[in-house]
């Protein structure tokens, strides 16, 4: 186990590291820099911010700079468009505020979306499963951007409940609404995966032979139905992991919570290279660390297979 | 946005399975299975009006998707609002065009992106999996590492890069898509091929001197069809999804074209003004897309994986 | 002091669309940026709720005969946050700090606009950064030197280019100097909070030197970049100050008396047609170009699609520009439908008609407003004259690049006055201008403006120039802006007859409800 982590992480250094060449050069190939504005800016001093920033050098010698900069000094240069900021700087204040409510509404979609999935396995074909059925998938089914306007519409204007933007440090009032519009949709297909695996289960071999053996159905889910259940709901709870973190853009868009989301999408869109660049590879990390830690837990829960 | 689970691709795996081992009367089970499956026939039957409804729609429409009905403009809360009468049955946009008109246009621009973007994953991963599967060793090796670097590329920058680099049409719409969803097909094939490979009926046909091409056209290709249409009938959903991600960001079709993503990213943004019929019909047609696939994607599944229930 | 009651609590929040750039008077470059610089710091001059040149740090200037130097006297009791005494040395280095290309400031234009003697060299990195036209004469008079006469050069002053920077803050903090906490500045409040891509705080500088008449005690800046979630917000009562959505103004009017206001603003919105080698041959042909203006119907576009009090364009420069008064066109005095008429004619002339339909494509920049004024658009070409438009949305830098290189047929275009003069418009249309994007050539109009430059009263040229601009019509203009906001009713002293809209916190107040 030990040494089949050791040489994934060692796979993932050539992984992200092509991951950044790329990166660098389909974001140069993009019409138009950092610096192309309205008012387009007289060449001399066109060169001199190109000279600052290191842009008037071939772009490989801008690629090994760059490189050298992050695996020697840990230091992914300054952001182009946010002049008094660093990379560093927006990857350290942008997301522990993403981490915050995806890994929120990550629990939040699982907890839900296995409870409402089990409930219904378990009362098949009874109300609370059609119930249970319909809500996932309507929260799959509608674009969970829409969830921004139509919560802060109700819970903001009409109930004077909760604040309708801003972060603040992360007090409760201000995580409620990002939490909920982004885990609905991950929380719909969740119960779904979760209720149909339960089913299987249920219909299982083994599972007749322990309700023959005359254990209470508690016993039968709780020590037996549910482990088996979840192996395929931890498969897609790592790629959704990676996407709470990085699909956030409309969270960060509505509700003005900071994250890292709309700094990402906002960099592609202003040619911020650092920026972009500066978290891509943070994204490419997670990514191959994420995938890496589904593979383990799936060890665990199946005990067939061995790394 | 693209989560697709270990699970549909093990289920997919499971009837590729059991498609080699039973063979053709599997096929004919399938169809069976399928038909009793009230909620995929009935979403299928739902699905069948809304296309015929994308189809003959247009005939019955007063206004065309583009032209603009001037005097609703000025008031588009109170003549703008649906009614028979003024031939806007679904009312009119914020600029007075027919929301009847656009919804069926952008029922039919999404219908497309999610059969042609599934399409495409079908195609390129197909191909991409069986030669990684088929020829293996360090070409497969090679071909699977550049598929799991360009897994590790978030998603959003792939489609905004392709967008903006490539400028907005139909065609880079599909591309976009098609470049982030064939990358899991081609695992999953590229799985299948390597198990298929080593089965008797493959050494047989080798050693009776039958050609690469010819193994791969006429035995692999056949035995793959289950789990590929089931996993592209499950991406359909996805690219539509995807696509109204894509329009919410702006950088969906051009006008005066229009996708469903778009008009609900517009009708969103206008809800609290009391135009709300600019939300609800195209939601309304969203929705019941998105579920219908839902549900004929489990029943294929189902009908094809005969060891489930 | 107002006549007003005042409300206890004076904090005044408003949204921005988008973070700040940057907070560094020499760097700063975005609108919302200088907003928060211009309360920051203070520069020799400032503007009152008319765009008038009042005294800011300095009591007031002289200049020589020519226009060539001129001489502020900075106020003694000025200071900076820290307790120093603002001195004509923060100027000096503050403008050297903008010209020297080892900051790289995109804002080094405008001190080589100023016309500031040797500003161009050292730009060009060919002389020192201390060769600068300015001089500390002593720590309270200040000299400027310029290359070239400029009679508007106070006005420049207002400019946040030109305010003055801590020197010894800056040393010793680096580019870290602008965080709250280290940064040290001159003006009526200082940055207390930072929160990128949510909010901004500045509170009152207790060491101002007008702090007794400053009322607004708090100004908070929240970034939010949906409109329709702003107005929301707004609703709720969270904010005092938002952007109205394109065509709600007149529902929240009727709904909100006294809350949604609007008024002029020194900007234009236009469409260029591409006139170089690489545009279309049609748009050579002027008939081509004058049907295509005529046949836009800006009375549509102004009431039902922006709805927000913006005027229609029939100048290029907008008419609420100070000591320019348009010339009265032939397309002006007419009705629409007399348009209409004459466009369908020229057309035909032209050889176009519905049987044979023009056809061009135009892009515009991915926006909601946009979109809507460019589908307008191309529908009244298509249900008048039959022509086939094929409309073309890119992503800002894609379209500024396109633009740009001339790779497009009929593009948007907007501008803001930098400074409140008609040239700062018309310089577009000067064929040698960086801007001119549609690479419209007429050698009289280049005449007209360098003549403009030196003139006692220009006037009569900016009317020329819109003369010929009216008869070759290298651009399509649609409408002037206007500031539309919802304002809250207890925000006394908004300077709504400010059409550069530089608005000072200090200037404001909040009366009690």
């Amino acid at each position: 186990m030990l040494s089949y982590t050791i040489r994934r992480l060692l796979v993932a250094i050539p992984t992200i590291f092509l991951l950044v060449v790329a990166c660098f050069y389909m974001m140069h190939f993009a019409p138009g820099g950092p610096f192309t504005s309205e008012r387009p800016l007289p060449p001399a001093v066109m060169a001199n911010i190109e000279a600052r920033y290191g842009l008037d050098q071939p772009l490989w010698k801008q690629l090994w700079d760059y490189l050298v900069n992050i695996f020697v000094h840990f230091d992914f240069g300054p952001s182009f468009k946010f002049k008094d900021r660093d990379v560093n700087d927006i990857i350290a204040q942008g997301f522990p505020i993403s981490l915050t409510y995806g890994f929120l509404s990550f629990i939040v979609a699982s907890a839900i979306g296995v409870a409402l999935g089990v409930t219904a396995a378990i009362k098949h074909n009874s109300w609370i499963d059609y119930f249970a059925v319909s809500l996932g998938i309507a929260a799959q089914a509608l674009p969970n951007f829409i969830m921004g306007p139509i919560l802060i519409l109700t819970f903001t204007l009409w109930l004077e409940w909760l604040p309708g933007g801003g972060w603040n440090g992360g007090q409760w009032q201000y995580l409620v609404m990002p939490v909920i519009a982004l885990s609905t949709s991950y929380m719909g297909s969740i119960s779904r995966i979760t209720r149909s695996s339960m089913l299987e289960v249920l219909n299982s071999n083994f599972i007749r032979t322990a309700k023959a053996k005359g254990l209470s159905n508690r016993a039968i889910i709780w020590r037996h139905a549910l482990k088996p259940t979840l192996m395929p709901v931890v498969s897609y709870l790592g790629p959704v992991f990676v996407y709470v973190l990085t699909g956030s853009v409309f969270v960060d868009i509505y509700f003005s919570t900071g994250g890292l989301g709309q700094a990402y999408v906002g960099s592609a869109l202003s040619r911020d290279y650092a920026v972009l660049l500066g978290v891509t590879i943070l994204y490419g990390a997670l990514t191959v660390v994420v995938n890496l830690i589904t593979d383990l837990a799936y060890a665990w829960l199946d005990p067939k297979i061995r790394y | 946005m693209l989560g697709f689970s270990k699970k549909e691709t093990d289920r997919a795996e499971a009837v590729a399975d059991n498609a080699v081992m039973q063979g053709r009367s599997l096929l004919a089970d399938a169809r069976l299975r399928f038909r009793q499956n009230k909620a995929a026939m009935g979403s299928c039957v739902i699905l069948g009006l809304i296309v015929a409804f994308v189809i003959i729609g247009p005939f019955f429409a007063v206004w065309d998707h583009e032209t603009i009905d001037w005097t609703a403009m000025g008031d588009v809360v109170g003549l703008g609002a649906p009614s028979i009468s003024s031939g806007h049955y679904f009312g009119v946009d914020d600029l007075g065009r027919d929301l009847y008109s656009r919804t069926i246009q952008a029922t039919q621009t999404s219908l497309l992106v999610g059969l042609i973007g599934a399409g495409m994953a079908l195609v390129v991963g197909t191909f991409y999996g069986i030669i990684a599967g088929y020829f293996g060793g360090r070409l497969d090796g090679l071909m699977m590492r550049f598929v799991d670097i360009l897994l590790a590329i978030p998603t959003t920058l792939v489609i905004i890069l392709i967008l903006v680099v490539a400028g907005k049409s139909f065609t880079t719409l599909f591309l976009a898509l098609g470049a982030v969803s064939w990358l899991t097909m081609s695992r999953i094939v590229r799985g299948q091929t390597l198990a298929l490979k080593r089965r008797e009926f493959i050494e047989a046909a080798r050693a009776g001197g039958v050609s690469d091409a010819g193994i791969v056209t006429r035995h692999i290709l056949p035995n793959l069809a289950g789990v590929v249409i089931v996993y592209a009938s499950l991406l359909v959903p996805d690219m539509i999804l995807a696509e109204s991600f894509i329009s919410f960001l702006g950088l969906g079709i051009s006008e005066p074209n229009t996708s469903l993503g778009a008009l609900i990213a517009e009708g969103a943004g206008t809800m609290a003004y009391g135009t709300i019929w600019q939300l609800l019909f195209p939601l309304f047609f969203y929705v019941t897309i998105i579920i219908t696939m839902f549900f004929i994607g489990d029943g294929l599944r189902d009908a094809l994986d005969p060891k489930d229930r | 002091m107002t006549g007003e009651a005042l409300a206890d609590d004076q904090t005044f929040t408003y949204r921005i669309l988008d973070e700040h750039s940057s907070v560094d008077p020499q760097v700063v470059e975005d609108v919302s940026g200088a907003e928060i610089v211009r309360d920051l710091f203070e520069g020799l001059m400032n503007q009152d709720e008319d765009g008038n040149l009042v005294p800011g740090v300095a009591t007031g200037y002289t200049s020589n005969d020519d226009n060539t130097v001129y001489t502020f006297t900075l106020r003694p009791e000025a200071k900076w946050s820290n307790g120093d005494t603002v001195t004509a040395h923060d100027f000096v280095f503050a403008w050297r700090r903008a010209a020297d290309p080892a900051l790289a400031s995109p804002y080094q234009w405008f001190i080589e606009l100023m016309s500031i003697q040797n500003a161009a060299a050292i730009i060009a990195g060919e002389t020192a950064p201390d060769q600068l036209g300015v001089k500390a004469l002593d720590d309270h008079t200040f000299e400027v030197t310029l290359s070239a006469p400029l009679p508007y050069f106070p006005q420049m002053t207002t400019h946040s280019t030109t305010f003055p920077a801590p020197q010894k803050v800056i040393e010793a903090h680096g580019a870290e100097w602008t965080k709250p906490g280290n940064i040290v500045s001159n003006g009526a409040y200082v940055l207390t909070e930072h929160l990128p891509q949510e909010r901004s705080t500045r509170e009152r500088n207790a060491m101002y030197w007008d702090n007794d008449n400053t009322i607004v005690d708090k100004v908070v800046a929240l970034v939010i970049n949906d409109e329709n979630v702003a107005l929301t917000r707004y609703l709720a009562g969270e904010l005092d100050r938002t952007e109205v959505p394109a065509g709600q103004f007149p529902r929240l009017k009727k709904e909100h008396p006294g809350e949604a206001i609007s008024f002029p603003r020194l900007c234009n919105y236009y469409y260029t047609f591409n006139l170089s080698d690489s545009g279309p041959e049609v748009f050579k042909d002027v008939r081509v170009r004058k049907a295509l203006a005529l046949a836009v119907d800006r009375k549509i576009i102004v009431e039902n699609v922006m709805a927000g009090g913006q005027t229609q364009a029939y100048s290029f420069a907008p008419t609420a520009t100070a000591g320019f008064t348009p010339p009265t066109t032939e397309m002006a005095t007419m009705t629409q439908a007399e348009r209409d008429a004459m466009a369908i004619e020229l057309l035909a002339e032209a050889g176009y008609d519905k049987g044979n339909p023009l056809k061009f494509n135009m892009i515009y920049n991915t926006s909601e407003g946009h979109k809507k004024i460019a589908v307008a658009m191309s529908q009244m070409w298509k249900q008048k004259l039959g022509v086939e438009v094929e409309l073309g949305n890119m992503e800002w830098k894609v379209f500024l690049e396109t633009r740009g290189n001339q790779d497009f047929e009929l593009a948007r275009g907007a501008w803001c006055g930098d400074y409140n003069e008609a040239s700062t418009f018309l310089d577009l249309l000067d064929s040698n201008s960086g801007y001119n994007d549609g690479k419209f050539v007429s050698p009289r109009v280049d005449e007209l403006l360098a003549a403009a430059k030196t003139a006692k009263d220009a006037s009569a040229n900016y009317t020329e120039v819109e003369q010929i601009i009216a008869a070759e019509m290298p651009v399509i203009p649609i409408y002037h802006y206007a500031g539309v906001y919802m304002m809250d009713s207890d925000v006394g002293n908004w300077p709504v007859n400010n059409v550069e809209q530089n608005w000072y916190s200090k200037n404001l107040y909040k009366i009690a409800e």
